[in-house]
């Protein structure tokens, strides 16, 4: 599955789906009516800001609206690396996506080697033994070693990251 | 967001945790309905009610399961596209404190500790710098390097050339997204 879309245009969206984005990544208040909370602190009414984050999701802009959990403890993750030849990337990395667990996958570019790790992963499962059975199955369908590098322990625990709004109009 | 999601068995088992609980989380990691009363909409589809749907969120939270709530961007449909893995090769003394001040960053989105796998991986330190241009990445990474003295530190840049699947710490498999 492709996640790449069409380019969307940072001049489509307004100051108050701006506003929502930049004032929200966290803090969504648990209460029982949260998007009236969110409404009423930026001047606007519930309605409204349902119909923006509807709209939203269904542009691609955001993936959900939600809690982000933390992997190491609401699960088995981990990241892993492969070095495959360019030419046959695409069909590595379809095998990669075709096996139970892998929530994200990128092909990585080392501009200081040619031939080096370009496909990078991250497995998840619901325990370890799982998430070894996991790797141990992916990396026989592979034929290639695997980099298993698990997080020995995080320094950043939030995944917000402020929209440089200016910088993206002048794209 | 109205059809009730197959109970997945991705998601992680906490020993003594009620099914219910489980099936919350299961639901929680596809999002929030965007209705008045998600809480209440949630409750309904794992079998709970809606105060205690919200005190298990509240307790997540505090004990830091759930590391955030809100709105959960796609930053390349925003053209936010350069994507750069910086890895570095830290002495083992000093990887903690490193890491500290580079999470301190605004920059930088992630930052993690993982095993050398020597000889041919000798990074232990990893750090996410997202922009949306390689430049400006490169630039803020060399401000980095300055700002915290890090020039003496081997690191290398991994940029990101094709997302086969960029999908946000999920553990219940993606549906239709």
């Amino acid at each position: 599955m492709h996640c790449r879309a069409p380019y969307f245009q940072a001049q489509d969206l307004d100051a108050l789906d701006r506003r929502l984005i930049d004032s929200y990544q966290r803090g969504l208040p648990v209460r029982t009516r949260p998007f009236h909370t969110v409404a009423e602190r930026l001047g606007t009414s519930e309605a409204e800001v349902i119909a923006r984050l509807e709209r939203l999701q269904s542009l691609g802009v955001l993936s959900r609206v939600g809690p982000v959990f933390d992997h190491s403890r609401a699960g088995a993750s981990l990241l892993a690396a492969v070095a495959v030849p360019e030419a046959e990337r695409d069909a590595f990395a379809e095998l990669i996506n075709a096996a139970p667990g892998v929530n994200h996958n990128y092909a990585r570019e080392d501009q200081a080697r040619e031939h080096g790790y370009n496909l990078w992963f991250v497995m998840t499962a619901p325990d370890a033994p799982e998430l070894e059975a996991r790797l141990g199955a992916l990396e026989a369908r592979l034929g290639v070693p695997l980099l298993r590098l698990p997080m020995l322990e995080g320094f950043h625990i939030d995944l917000s990251f402020p929209i440089p709004w200016a910088e993206l109009e002048r794209i | 967001m109205s059809t009730v999601t197959p109970l997945s068995l991705d998601t992680a088992r906490a020993p003594g945790e009620p099914d219910a609980h489980r099936r919350l989380r299961a639901l929680l990691e596809q999002g929030l309905p965007l209705t008045p009363r998600p809480w209440q909409a949630l409750a309904e589809q794992a079998g709970m009610a809606e105060e205690e749907v919200m005190a298990c969120v509240r307790r997540w939270q505090a004990e830091g399961l759930i590391k955030r709530l809100g709105l959960v961007v796609r930053h390349r449909r925003l053209g936010i596209q350069a994507n750069a893995m910086v890895v570095w090769d830290v002495p083992d003394e000093g990887v903690a404190l490193v890491g500290r001040r580079l999470a301190r960053e605004t920059a930088v989105t992630l930052c993690y500790r993982r095993p050398r796998r020597l000889p041919d991986w000798p990074y232990n330190l990893f750090c996410m710098i997202h922009g949306t241009r390689r430049e400006r990445v490169l630039a803020e990474l060399a401000a980095i390097v300055e700002r915290l003295g890090l020039d003496d530190l081997q690191h290398r840049v991994l940029f990101s050339t094709h997302a086969y699947r960029q999908c946000g710490g999920r553990y219940v498999r993606e549906g239709a997204a």
